[in-house]
């Protein structure tokens, strides 16, 4: 067997993350990490569309016409996100609310296509979940990571909860507007991609 | 009317700009930026695309998914409401019309689809062009709209995509902490991008 079902699941989360080493599925990484609450949503969504669209795809890996192969994959994972948004809209509205496009947005993510074209095609079906899971887990490490960060300065709380007890409301802290808005997310994730390399010498890029 | 449209255009070109303000397209915006030409490329074929797809998909909203819409077809079909499958027609539709430009500029403009080639199959899972759709759903465009929403938000995805890759030529040249070339510097580089258009935030005409 090529890859080692440990190394699947385990690789993405630092060897070969999604975000920082792959390029894949930024737009969303950026887009909802202002609050904790709505990244973690965001990522137990991507974690069971990739899963499941990993399995679903390296099931039917042997019936795929090659040269229809991505508009197979994008129905695969089209129809997916479809149960997913409607599952939000039914039981938490208000947050799917919050997520606006960014649900629907989920068929477009990188990391799902590119999951799908990469593992899903040529392994068999056991090793694609895991290789979901990990790539979904490596994914949410950064999201979380970054969300956590944006919103403890940002509005001094954490998952709604007050940490930092804000000015506004008779304590200490005043919060640092930034935070909260776009720029901030690119420089977080920058200074995370920093802080991975400078442990991991290896994933350097020495022609940027 | 006229200005209502060109205010709606300034708005999705620089208050709302897709790759700054809503992270759209981000993949392709940081993998293709190492050189102008290429980044002009994608930008005129991300140009195009948009202004095509997001009418496309508002008649297809119109006229065949939101509620009632069916019922041109008999009285029986009034109140069938097909929105839940507006995603999967979306991407259809986006997959089917970058398919189609490909062969039509191919045949046709075979300079432009030498400039564009390899960029057009890379467009279909741009998720700038669905987001358009979806915001176009979202804030209930009419037909106009559309058309200058989509024309607008895909000049402002090139400018974007266009100063970043001109920025990053001239970084080859300076001296960048090594954990943090390449995608590392090019995100902060972004960053620093995003706040010069902050500066056009509340602009109305």
């Amino acid at each position: 067997m090529a890859v080692k079902k440990s190394e699947a699941a385990l690789d993405p989360l630092w060897n070969n993350n999604p975000i920082a080493l792959q390029v894949l599925g930024i737009c969303s990484a950026l887009a909802v990490t202002t609050k904790m609450e709505t990244s973690l949503v965001m990522c137990v969504a991507v974690i069971c569309v990739l899963t499941l669209s990993n399995l679903t795809v390296s099931l039917l890996r042997h019936q795929i016409p090659n040269s229809i192969r991505i508009i197979v994959q994008l129905t695969v994972i089209a129809s997916l996100v479809i149960v997913t948004d409607q599952i939000l809209k039914a039981y938490v509205y208000e947050i799917s609310k919050q997520l606006s496009v960014f649900v629907g947005l989920i068929i477009t993510n990188c990391i799902i296509m590119g999951r799908a074209e990469a593992f899903a095609m040529q392994n068999p079906p056991s090793l694609a979940i895991l290789d979901g899971i990990g790539n979904g887990l490596g994914y949410s490490a950064i999201l979380m990571a970054t969300a956590v960060l944006r919103e403890l300065f940002g509005s001094g709380k954490l998952y709604g909860y007050s940490i930092l007890p804000t000015v506004s409301e008779g304590g200490w802290y005043l919060p640092n507007g930034l935070m909260l808005l776009s720029p901030a997310a690119f420089f977080i994730i920058g200074g995370l991609i920093w802080a991975i390399r400078v442990w991991k010498p290896a994933q350097v890029e020495m022609d940027g | 009317m006229f200005e209502e449209y060109l205010n709606l255009a300034v708005k999705a070109i620089f208050v709302e700009n897709m790759a700054l303000t809503f992270f759209l397209g981000m993949c392709s915006f940081l993998a293709v930026s190492k050189k102008v030409e290429t980044a002009v490329g994608l930008g005129l074929a991300v140009i195009f695309v948009l202004t095509v797809t997001v009418p496309a998909n508002n008649l297809i909203q119109t006229h065949l998914l939101s509620e009632g819409a069916l019922a041109w077809i008999s009285p029986e079909f009034a109140d069938v409401d097909l929105t839940f499958l507006n995603l999967l027609c979306f991407i259809g539709t986006i997959a089917a019309m970058v398919q189609l430009v490909e062969m039509t500029t191919d045949r046709f403009f075979p300079a432009l689809h030498a400039t564009l080639g390899i960029f057009l199959p890379l467009i279909a899972v741009n998720c700038a062009i669905l987001g358009g759709s979806l915001f176009m759903v979202e804030r209930d465009y009419d037909f106009g709209e559309s058309v200058v929403f989509g024309l607008g938000s895909g000049i402002g995805w090139f400018l974007a995509i266009v100063a970043l890759a001109s920025i990053r030529e001239r970084l080859r040249y300076s001296n960048v902490p090594h954990g943090l070339r390449g995608l590392g510097m090019t995100f902060v580089v972004t960053g620093l991008m995003a706040f010069g258009f902050m500066a056009f935030g509340g602009i109305q005409l």
